[in-house]
Formats: C-alpha cells, sequence, structure tokens
C-alpha cells in the first residue's frame, strides 16, 4: 500500500480479474447468501437475474482479495528497493455499492480502483482517508459492481513505516 | 408458507434474527480466502494495529449479516433483490467468540412508478453484539414483489 501522501484525485488501479466458476458461487452463497439464485442453477434459470448467479458480497470479496494482493506486491517491490510501504487501517465503511448486472457462474471480473478523493483527518495525526471507486466489469464490457471504499492509509511521518 | 410481499414491509421495525456465533475458525477462513491482512489472521500480528488483536473482516461481517437477513425474513418473502447500498458502516471489531444478530427495520416504502409490480423499500440492517450494540451498520434498497400484480419482469435485465 503506498504513503497517503503518495495517492492523488483520479490515480487508478488496476487490480487484475477474477473467475466466479458455479462451485465457488454455490459454496460461498451457501454458507452467507442462501437465496435460490445463488445457489441453485436449476430454479435460478426462471430468475430474474438469468441464471445462477454469485452473491453481491462475493462479488466485493473477491474485489478485496486482489486489494489485498496488490497492496502485498506493492510492499514486496519497495521491500526491494530498500525503501518503506505504507499501510491501511481499519476502514469506516463502505459507501453507494451498486450490482448492476448479474454476475453468472463463468463469467470473469476484472477490477479496479480510483482514487476520488483524498483527506488528512486532524483527528488521527498518522493517517489520512483515501475514498477510492471501486469496480468490476465483466468480460462483455458490463458493470457488474461499484463502490466507495473508504480507507484509513497511513501517513509517511508518524508511524507510516513497516517495522 | 405464505410468502412475504411488499404490503408486509410497513415502515417501523420489520425483524431480529436469531444468534449466530463467530467463531476464529470461520474468521482466519473468510479472511484467509477474501481478506488476508494480517489482523484477520492473526492474534500476534494484531496486537500491534489499531484492532489490538485478531477480528473479522469487514466484508465477512457483511457477509454474516447478509445470511442472517436470509434466515431471519428474506427467503420467506417475494425479494426482487437490490441494486445497492447507500452506506455500510463498520462501527466496531467482530472477534471470535462474539454472538451477533441482525434487526432489520423498514425506513421507507413506495411502490416503483415504471414498474408497479415492484415495491422499493429502505431498510437500515444493525448488526448486534450479545448486549444489544450495533457493530456494523448497513442502510439500502430492499425491492419486494407487490401481492397481486401482474408479473412483467423481463429476465436477467437490470433492474431500475
Amino acid at each position: 500500500m503506498k504513503f497517503f501522501e503518495e495517492w492523488r484525485a483520479g490515480d487508478r488501479v488496476e487490480l487484475g480479474s477474477a473467475d466466479f466458476p458455479a462451485g465457488d458461487i454455490v459454496a460461498f452463497a451457501s454458507r452467507y447468501d442462501t437465496q435460490y439464485f445463488h445457489v441453485d442453477a436449476e430454479r435460478a434459470k426462471h430468475s430474474l437475474l438469468g441464471g445462477l448467479s454469485a452473491s453481491g458480497w462475493q462479488t466485493c470479496a473477491k474485489f478485496m482479495r486482489l486489494f489485498v494482493d496488490w497492496s502485498e506486491r506493492h510492499k514486496a517491490e519497495c521491500a526491494a528497493r530498500g525503501e518503506p510501504a505504507g499501510r491501511i487501517g481499519p476502514s469506516p465503511g463502505l459507501d453507494d455499492i451498486a450490482w448492476p448486472r448479474p454476475v453468472h457462474a463463468g463469467d470473469t471480473v476484472h477490477y479496479s480502483m480510483t482514487v476520488v478523493e483524498t483527506r488528512p483527518l486532524r483527528s488521527k495525526p498518522g493517517w489520512g482517508l483515501v475514498r477510492f471507486r471501486a469496480e468490476g466489469i465483466n468480460q462483455h464490457g458490463d458493470r457488474v459492481l461499484s463502490l466507495i471504499d473508504n480507507v484509513f492509509v497511513a501517513r509517511r511521518q508518524q508511524g507510516g513505516q513497516e517495522q | 408458507m405464505r410468502k412475504l410481499y411488499f404490503e408486509d414491509f410497513p415502515v417501523g421495525p420489520v425483524v431480529e434474527s436469531d444468534t449466530y456465533a463467530v467463531t476464529r475458525e470461520e474468521i482466519v477462513a473468510f479472511a484467509s480466502q477474501y481478506d488476508p491482512q494480517d489482523f484477520h489472521l492473526d492474534d500476534e500480528a494484531a496486537r500491534d494495529t489499531p484492532f489490538g488483536g485478531l477480528c473479522a473482516s469487514g466484508w465477512h461481517v457483511c457477509a454474516i449479516a447478509m445470511r442472517l437477513m436470509c434466515d431471519s425474513y428474506l427467503n420467506a418473502s417475494e425479494s426482487m433483490g437490490s441494486p445497492g447500498l447507500e452506506k455500510v458502516r463498520w462501527l466496531r471489531p467482530v472477534r471470535p467468540g462474539d454472538v451477533v444478530t441482525l434487526r432489520t427495520t423498514c425506513l421507507a416504502a413506495r411502490v416503483s412508478k415504471s414498474r408497479p409490480d415492484m415495491g422499493i423499500c429502505t431498510f437500515l440492517w444493525e448488526l448486534l453484539d450479545a448486549v444489544g450494540s450495533p457493530v456494523c451498520t448497513i442502510e439500502g434498497a430492499q425491492l419486494m414483489a407487490v401481492r397481486g400484480a401482474v408479473r412483467g419482469a423481463v429476465r436477467g435485465a437490470p433492474l431500475s
């Protein structure tokens, strides 16, 4: 993860793609989102979603996995250059989550994040707030996810350095 | 079993779910797959972070809330899904051994102008700890079929 001072509105990070095989969809949904169109392929064909589809929360969770993977890669690249890397703190939450189209079994979703805003925090001197718009686009070019992720990002001074 | 429709969700309290016990194993399993930051995987690593100890990924907390939505009213209803949520707030960490419940409240309800077979509710979902304090809140749209309306849905089309 970069330090707070390194982010600018408009900065974009490509996070890569995640597949949604039917087995993954059913495994997640069987535990966390048992609506029939997420667990029963046959019944799902006759639903509003048009086929077995991932829980919206799984579409979000796969974004998070790719975000963490990116952050770890960035940390390793900094370490290779002998430089410290930033880190993220507890997030206060999310805004404006939209799932405009279903993610069907077999789809692949490409994720990215774009900085909407950066805001220093007087209440937390070692941290700043970076608001990212995260997006997921499927293999047909349709948006399947959009959300604003509010992330506390360590500042370069005061507690921003990795040990 | 009689299904619930839009008319069964007037403004006001909807339902409180059964309890859900959050285990260390489940926290680590979810985080290993979807949010492998060290404070969601390891007590030792979490101690030096703002969390102070192992806690569940916020995304996992939302997933637990979703399960409790399904169990407490959603699967018993003619839900038409949700186009999205306005806000999620992670108020306090959820730790191994925590027992949570979900309280659902309807804040607003109206029939869609463009689709008279669809009701649009604004729901507040609060995941509560064992003493009833919210650890996570979610606010957003819950679409429900209107009882007795003609079903004119186009399969696979986006909802608006």
